[in-house]
């Protein structure tokens, strides 16, 4: 199209959209699954204590890892490997220029050492899979379609965040523990700290069951999957709810202490995710994605870990303050994703559609 | 009945793997893990998350437990959550836990 064609095409597609919009941004929130995370919250505040019990908590986790590494098997082999080569590929850079992104940000924005801006990059690199999959439960709400394979990509995308952000830390920190080193343990295998956070990331428990799912749904195809697909297709978003009441808990618990984070880590806990969202997002349409799949790129980009990275920067990164990450992840980043995110980044791949597609 | 030592270790679930896989380079050659709740003057654990905190209960003779003190001061107590107590108790079979027995 023309040029000037093109300005009062745009203008219109605003118009019609702002009004869509609004509907459905509270179609976001009115979700059961967005009004249980509130709930987990308000329960937070009103002392109330409705944290599921542990193992409870930890079976949810595994069954939703599951479903959806699954289900997106099933729908990798169904895919052409040309479709799906080139998002992968672009999905690992993502996972090494977004941690790298946030470590030189921080240094703008904030005081935080080398150390915690490597554990930052580390969360902000990595991906949130209950964010993934609000997003997946949104755009199925609109019926909107999107590539079935995005669970390949949330796998692809959950570990170099958080190596590029390890060695971030350590490289920019490496002067001081190597003296530290020097001094102390002389009978623990000199390199066992360095081993253990590898396997931590690589065979983590959350990845191994996601990868899994994914290569016995690979395996299986929709004939295996329609055997289970009640139990973890039809009550997915059910269980979702249950899980978003315990993280809500959690994420209450880290909204008294926003108040220390100081007035930089606030603004960039929302700002930085509607930046690599966009990234996320321009760089799912180059890579071929349809809108529904470019925003959910954009939505893993913006998505900040607080289960598998936190973890990992604990035994890798023993002097980084999990106060700062977590309270930024999973008290400020991951409600506003959920909340304000989700419709934001519909959006923006929706007014940028024009442009790619 | 015999005196020996018991070792209680209370920390952060997250560092079970690392801290079973030391007690044994220390000297251990048993152990007692369970899952455990409290607070402590130190708010930085990511535990909440994972899962909790552990208690692991270590019966050795002195030399290991001697061993297994310096490997928490060196290695764990400058970075993560934990308490640590070592208490004397009554067994029967003490060989069991001293280490110095092939059949237990």
């Amino acid at each position: 199209m023309g040029v000037g064609e093109f300005d009062s095409s745009v203008q219109y597609d605003f118009k019609v959209d702002l009004g869509a919009s609004l509907s459905m941004a509270s179609t976001n929130v009115l979700s059961v699954p967005v009004l249980v995370f509130l709930l987990g919250v308000i329960s937070v505040r009103l002392k109330a204590d409705l944290r599921l019990p542990d193992p409870v908590y930890q079976a949810t986790a595994i069954y939703l890892l599951f479903a959806i590494g699954l289900k997106g098997g099933v729908a990798l082999r169904a895919s052409e490997p040309a479709d799906v080569l080139l998002p992968i590929v672009v999905a690992v850079a993502l996972g090494i220029v977004i941690p790298i992104a946030v470590f030189l940000v921080l240094k703008w924005v904030t005081r935080l050492n080398a150390i915690d801006r490597g554990a930052m990059a580390a969360h902000y690199g990595s991906t949130s899979l209950v964010t993934f999959t609000a997003a997946l439960v949104f755009l199925d709400a609109l019926d909107v379609s999107y590539e079935g394979f995005m669970p390949t990509l949330l796998t692809v995308l959950e570990i170099p965040g958080i190596v590029v952000g390890l060695l971030l830390a350590k490289r920019y920190a490496s002067t001081r523990s190597r003296v530290e080193d020097a001094t102390s343990r002389d009978w623990v295998a000199g390199d066992s700290v360095s081993r253990d956070w590898i396997r931590e990331v690589v065979l983590g428990k959350s990845v191994l069951i996601l990868f899994g799912g994914l290569v016995i749904g690979f395996l299986t195809g929709v004939q295996g999957y329609e055997q289970v697909e009640p139990f973890f297709g039809g009550l997915f978003t059910g269980v979702l709810a249950l899980f978003l009441l315990e993280m809500g808990v959690l994420a209450g618990r880290r909204l008294s202490d926003i108040r220390t984070a100081g007035p930089g880590l606030i603004i960039f806990a929302i700002v930085f995710p509607v930046f690599a969202g966009t990234l996320g997002i321009i760089s799912g349409y180059l890579a071929g994605l349809s809108m529904g799949g470019a925003m959910i790129l954009g939505v893993l980009c913006a998505s900040a870990s607080y289960i598998a990275a936190p973890a990992a920067v604990r035994l890798a990164l023993p002097e980084a303050n999990p106060g700062i990450t977590l309270t930024s992840s999973l008290g400020i980043t991951f409600p506003f994703n959920l909340i304000v995110g989700i419709p934001i980044y519909y959006l923006v791949a929706q007014a940028l559609e024009s442009w790619f597609l | 009945m015999h005196e020996i030592d018991l070792l209680t270790i209370v920390t952060e679930s997250i560092l079970k793997e690392r801290l079973i896989a030391d007690l044994k380079i220390a000297g251990a050659t048993g152990w007692t893990l369970s899952a455990a709740q409290g607070e402590g003057p130190r708010n930085r654990r990511v535990s909440e998350v994972e899962g909790g905190n552990i208690r692991v209960e270590i019966l050795a003779d002195p030399v290991t437990i001697a061993r297994i003190w310096d490997m928490l001061k060196d290695s764990y107590f400058s970075n993560y959550a934990v308490a640590a107590w070592q208490s004397t108790v009554q067994v029967s079979r003490a060989d069991r836990y001293l280490g110095n027995e092939s059949q237990g």
